[in-house]
């Protein structure tokens, strides 16, 4: 981990804002802008990283000393417990202590190499799994989050959570994002809030953090997702990819080079 | 036991009592000694508790975000004003949305000799959740599994439930600590009569649910059903339909019906996404309230038909002949 310049944690409160979603375009993102780059999945339970990238069911091989040689898409390495179950739908029903041993064997035994940015995926929640990576990450320099929310307040009120936690567990905050911010009917061209609106710039507000920007919701993003493939690359001039854009370009400025 | 401390690895662990966040608990002398790992003596007055509710389901998904706690809430209200008595318990203790969403974010929680009273959210349906126990809104629980473990054991045996027709269990995205102790209990306490399983259309969803059914086969849960939910989207505008969420390509089967048609449980339904379902969950009344108030203040004579309140009023339904639950005469 010592050859990891920047370390970029994206971290929610609540499931599905989209965390897993921010961290892959990042990770897309930055490495399409040159930067040498890693993506860790720490959703134990849930890892959806792998699908995204288009690499679910790849194996990961082990090299120099054991450690796991992580998969590659593009130059990006990315590692996730989807490339270690047998079988891609087991359930992985384990309590905190093994997913805790399994976090930290995913930040020392795997040959991350010399990255630029490592982005690591977070599940929902301030439990095990966020509680074992601020440990691990302590003392580290050039950490930092940014944090995921949708627009309605039930997303808020967790997120709150999670800026409170960053906070007492000395998680420095580069900002906040705003996903799933309205829908454009293709119909009409009417913007319709379907998961309200207003409560990301709110937050931001509140508690003092930068206001990265919002993402609409956009059934094409969905779609590249479940295909593995890169939004931004299908779609350069959307609406969408100029937004994930402009957040990208202010976290980029936030990592040390 | 009293309150165990932030590190605690579990009384059941072969280091309770001796590992390093053992130093300074209260329960460290009889964690050492082995006691606690015997037979949970929780047990017992959890049976206690679960023997006046007549059946129990857990709400349960695998993926965050898919409308666990908003299907909960509906479906709480819904059977409560059909006169049956309902329970709702939040054990999504790092995420708690039932009070928010509820409308009952300020309640609290009182105690007396007899246990913790539910918080009242209508007519015949009381609700217990973490958020109630903050001693403010914002902030974080920080609790590793263990302590998550305590608090749960907390709902199902302080509670002072009463006499239920139905206990719903709204939980937290995954298959984790909170699952499995629930799931524990309810079995060695008399039992657990099957879980609602909640998807939406997309296949990164999917892939989690299909862990999330899983482990039900796994844990000897029966399905109740699948519910796929923010399956398709109806514009308020213009009333055009689009796929905000795009199921599998090419597939002829919605999400929820390939997952319902390859774990051969039913499929309860698929309930459209609808800015009138969102609304009034920021607003914490039930769907049919929130219509009825939507007419009343733009002057029209009966409340928009809302195709979601359609389906989870079907759900509902349904869910009730699968429990064998029959619906009281109304007055």
């Amino acid at each position: 981990m010592e050859a990891v310049k920047n370390k970029l944690v994206v971290l929610s409160g609540k499931g599905g804002v989209g965390k897993s979603t921010v961290a892959c375009q990042l990770a897309l993102g930055l490495a399409k802008r040159g930067k040498k780059v890693g993506i860790l999945d720490i959703d134990i339970c849930g890892p959806s990283v792998p699908k995204i990238m288009g690499v679910e069911g790849k194996d990961v091989l082990q090299g120099e000393g054991g450690k796991w040689v992580p998969v590659e898409r593009d130059g990006i390495k990315i590692m996730s417990i989807q490339f270690l179950l047998e079988n891609a739908s087991d359930a992985v029903v384990w309590r905190g202590p093994r997913k805790d041993a399994c976090i930290k064997q995913f930040l020392t035994d795997v040959q991350w190499g010399g990255l630029d940015v490592l982005v690591i995926d977070t599940p929902p929640g301030t439990s095990d799994e966020h509680i074992t990576l601020c440990e691990c990450l302590k003392g580290h320099p050039n950490t930092g989050a940014v944090v995921v929310t949708g627009p309605q307040q039930v997303a808020c009120d967790d997120v709150r959570k999670e800026l409170s936690f960053c906070r007492k567990l000395g998680l420095p905050l580069h900002g906040l994002v705003e996903n799933m911010s309205g829908f454009v009917c293709p119909h009409c061209a009417d913007c319709v809030p379907v998961f309200s609106s207003g409560g990301g710039q709110q937050l931001a507000t509140d508690y003092n953090v930068a206001f990265l920007g919002k993402i609409p919701i956009d059934p094409r993003l969905a779609s590249a997702e479940d295909e593995g493939v890169h939004f931004a690359d299908a779609f350069p001039a959307s609406e969408t990819a100029k937004c994930i854009n402009s957040i990208l370009q202010q976290i980029e400025g936030k990592l040390v080079s | 036991m009293d309150k165990a401390n932030e590190h605690c690895v579990g009384p059941q662990s072969e280091a309770a009592g001796k590992a390093k966040g053992c130093e300074g608990c209260p329960n460290a002398q009889l964690c050492a000694s082995g006691a606690a790992r015997g037979t949970d003596p929780d047990v017992a007055p959890i049976t206690n508790r679960m023997a006046s509710i007549r059946r129990k389901v857990l709400v349960l998904s695998g993926k965050g975000g898919v409308g666990k706690s908003t299907l909960t809430k509906e479906l709480g209200f819904t059977i409560g004003r059909l006169n049956l008595q309902v329970g709702l318990m939040d054990a999504d203790i790092c995420g708690p949305s039932l009070p928010r969403i509820t409308g009952t974010l300020t309640g609290e929680i009182h105690t007396s000799n007899e246990g913790w009273e539910p918080v009242a959210v209508d007519d015949n349906v009381g609700l217990v959740s973490i958020q109630y126990l903050l001693p403010t809104k914002d902030e974080a629980v920080i609790f590793r599994g263990p302590r998550k473990n305590g608090v749960i054991k907390n709902f199902l045996k302080d509670v002072t439930w009463g006499e239920l027709d139905l206990l719903l269990v709204d939980t937290p995205p995954g298959t984790s600590d909170e699952h499995l102790s629930t799931v524990s209990y309810l079995q060695q306490a008399g039992g657990c009569d099957g879980a609602i399983v909640i998807t939406t259309p997309q296949e990164v969803a999917v892939a989690d649910v299909r862990r999330e059914l899983n482990f039900c086969r796994k844990s000897n849960i029966e399905v109740l059903g699948i519910v796929e939910n923010m399956s398709g989207f109806v514009c308020p505008n213009c009333r055009g339909e689009s796929e905000i969420f795009p199921t599998k390509k090419g597939s002829v089967l919605s999400a929820g019906e390939r997952l319902a048609e390859e774990f051969r449980v039913p499929f309860l339904g698929k309930i459209p996404l609808d800015p009138s379902l969102m609304m009034s969950c920021e607003q914490g009344e039930p769907l049919r309230d929130h219509l009825e108030a939507n007419a009343r203040d733009t002057g029209k004579k009966e409340p928009v038909v809302s195709p979601a309140l359609v389906a989870l009023t079907a759900v509902a339904t349904n869910l009730l002949k699968r429990l064998n639950l029959p619906i009281p005469k109304q007055p």
